[in-house]
């Protein structure tokens, strides 16, 4: 298989026109450019580094004054005093609603990227990926107030067959409350990350080398075979690579989850059932009435936030490095 | 193609938006002449502010008329929230912030090191409003709780809205077996802190929370901001929630009368909550015009829940060339007609001798 991953530079024979190129800009283009993007690189490390340093001094004034327990209270009277706070509640909904949100999102948008790459004549691949692009253009406050006003009352009806069919499990009980819950808010994020993955994944699938398909179309698979034998190994990192942008996304989503969600700092069992909170709606439902100490405490549950993205992003690295082999869009 | 599909989808978007958007909530009436004959206009500037969002739609009224006719006067208020909006107070870079809620003494102290000539933060009075409880029973216009009863539907005690503690005050209505869904605020606000310093001091029984800017009670739901709640109680028949005065008219949402122990149950109004300011007592001392509202009130057409807004601002000052443009504007929100603009934006104006007494403060701005 051929890896599109550019070789490291070697010193090989120059060629007349490389030479003649680079004698008359290498000196001061090759540097400038150099310097610039050199000077990217390393401002961005800085800039990481500042807000990880920020946020851990702010933080640790916080939790130096948190009466609970930082990691189990369930409760975010930050400005009291003392004040008492917790992120178990922030955690767990954060965690929750983007798991929920992946699990609905990910198989769809595979599903769209195989469609618009290799099943859709091209009238209608082309108009159906500019569409799926549009989607992640729509600003999260809209998708908020469409979730809110629209799909919140129309959830009921659904959450009623799930209590009447698994609601012994706990986990789908439903009291008939408005579905103002975990499971909406993944919902509501599974349609928000749903075209950043698609429109990813549909670029990886078609960048799968045409020899590989054609070689296992030559020896009689179907077209599905040929997408699970070629397709799907070539763009398995790429796809690994969007389903985490789409993560990111529903981590750190706040306005839509805000304006949906009806947050309490209980954790409820049923996911159907409101209540529960996400780092990032909490941090915008509480800065504006924070006193200093509160928006301490909102910073070191920012820097929770900031230690679960690294550990998500880490982790989706680690998957894609030893799938290296494969990879077509991420080396 | 492509050009004609995005114009269609724009538009898409478009209708969800400003359908989204016709609940005006800016409180303005449709158009709003905002000339005024003998304002005082001071120095010319820019003044900024921030603080309260309950004040918001007040302040819009009296920056625009100020602005309209005092020429190169620029006057910003963000209404970032009370805290945020103390904070920058705090740290110099407004001349003054809208609040709901008192200072506490250190940030008093703390006032110390950015007003000038030894001066200190004072709370000056400015807007009231009524904080209504809005409902939605299909069939019920007229309903009349009292303090305990609400403690306990707001704490999820009371489970419908056919239970007998609201059936006996309510005898003539014809009171559906609907559950009772009661919504509060998910951020914290300056106006849950007034409903439930209501309800500790009038149903201490019923409600053992202490008052907060937070949401202490049991279960229910909530949402985010006076907007949210609206939006649910619209949305959910047998909701119920507390949101200031002018938006239960702007969305036609009845609104509960208070049977406070008066003859007549009182009715959220701008008039009755005026009347509430006016029994209200100067707490504060030096100078200072914290108020002290009697929630417990038992007078005849005094509606007891009132959120009260103050401007903080340093009793001498804390720049000196934004001093004067800040005492011209803090003069007219206090004066005759500064006040008189509230009522018919559903405030309540500051009623005699409290504003009296603010009026004097601004006045000894210098």
């Amino acid at each position: 298989m051929s890896s599109p991953s550019a070789p490291p530079p070697t010193p090989s024979p120059p060629s007349p026109m490389k030479e003649a190129g680079a004698r008359s800009t290498t000196r001061l283009g090759d540097r400038i450019f150099s310097g610039l993007s050199k000077g990217s690189g390393i401002a961005l490390l800085v800039i990481m580094a500042a807000i990880a340093v920020f946020l851990a001094i702010r933080a640790g004034i916080a939790i130096a004054a948190d009466e609970g327990n930082f990691l189990t209270t369930f409760e975010w009277d930050a400005n009291a005093d003392p004040p008492r706070f917790g992120i178990a509640v922030l955690l767990f909904g954060t965690v929750v609603s983007s798991v929920i949100a992946m699990v609905l999102a990910v198989p769809v948008a595979v599903g769209i990227a195989l469609f618009i790459s290799h099943y859709a004549p091209r009238r209608l691949a082309t108009p159906l990926a500019y569409v799926v692009d549009l989607l992640a253009a729509v600003p999260s406050i809209v998708y908020g107030l469409w979730g809110a006003l629209y799909l919140v009352p129309r959830m009921t009806g659904p959450f009623q067959w799930l209590d009447d069919v698994l609601g012994w499990t706990g986990v789908f009980a439903y009291d008939g409350t408005p579905a103002r819950s975990l499971m909406t808010v993944g919902l509501l994020l599974a349609v928000m990350i749903l075209p950043i993955i698609t429109s990813v994944t549909r670029e990886v699938f078609l960048q799968t080398p045409k020899a590989n398909q054609e070689a296992a179309l030559a020896l009689g698979a179907t077209r599905w075979e040929v997408i699970r034998m070629t397709v799907l190994p070539f763009g398995r990192s790429g796809v690994i690579s969007a389903s985490m942008l789409g993560l990111g996304r529903a981590l750190g989503e706040t306005m839509a989850v805000a304006t949906v969600l009806s947050p309490s700092f209980l954790i409820n069992a049923s996911l159907l059932e409101s209540g529960g909170g996400t780092f990032a709606q909490n941090i915008a439902s509480q800065f504006k009435e924070a006193g200093s100490m509160g928006r301490d405490a909102l910073i070191a549950s920012g820097l929770v936030l900031f230690l679960l993205t690294l550990l998500v992003n880490g982790a989706a690295r680690l998957i894609i490095a030893r799938r290296k082999e494969y990879s077509g869009a991420n080396a | 193609m492509k050009t004609r599909l995005g114009a269609v989808l724009a538009c898409g978007a478009l209708v969800l938006v400003t359908a989204c958007g016709t609940d005006d909530n800016s409180g303005l009436p449709g158009a709003v002449d905002f000339s005024l004959d003998g304002l005082h206009c001071g120095r010319t500037g820019t003044l900024l502010a921030s603080g309260s969002s309950a004040q918001a739609n007040a302040m819009e009224v009296w920056v625009n008329t100020y602005q309209a006719n005092c020429e190169d006067s620029q006057i910003n208020y963000k209404a970032t929230g009370s805290g945020a909006g103390v904070q920058e107070f705090l740290q110099g870079t407004t001349a003054f912030a809208g609040s709901d809620s008192l200072l506490t003494d250190s940030e008093i102290e703390e006032s110390r090191s950015v007003c000038r000539d030894g001066g200190r933060a004072i709370h000056l009075p400015m807007v009231a409003g009524p904080v209504a409880i809005g409902f939605n029973l299909p069939g019920v216009d007229d309903l009349v709780l009292d303090a305990p009863t609400l403690a306990l539907i707001f704490d999820s005690r009371v489970a419908r809205w056919n239970d007998p503690a609201i059936a006996e005050l309510n005898p003539d209505a014809d009171l559906p077996d609907v559950p009772i869904t009661p919504f509060h605020r998910s951020d914290g606000s300056g106006t849950t802190d007034n409903f439930t310093s209501y309800l500790h001091a009038s149903a201490p029984d019923a409600w053992p929370h202490e008052p907060d800017k937070a949401w202490k009670g049991h279960g229910g739901q909530s949402a985010d901001g006076s907007s949210g709640l609206v939006g649910m109680v619209q949305q959910n028949v047998g909701a119920i929630a507390y949101f200031e005065l002018s938006y239960a008219h702007q969305n036609d949402i009845s609104t509960v009368r208070v049977d406070t122990g008066a003859s007549e149950p009182v009715e959220a109004t701008v008039e009755n909550s005026s009347n509430a300011i006016a029994e209200a007592e100067v707490t504060g001392t030096e100078g200072d015009l914290a108020l002290q509202l009697d929630y417990a009130t038992r007078e005849e057409g005094v509606y007891p829940i009132v959120l009260v807004t103050y401007e903080i601002a340093c009793d001498r000052g804390n720049a000196p060339e934004t001093l004067d443009l800040t005492r011209a504007f803090l003069a007219y929100m206090a004066g005759e007609d500064g006040q008189r603009a509230l009522g018919e934006i559903d405030y309540a104006p500051i009623s005699g001798d409290i504003i009296q007494q603010v009026r004097q403060r601004v006045d000894a701005m210098a």
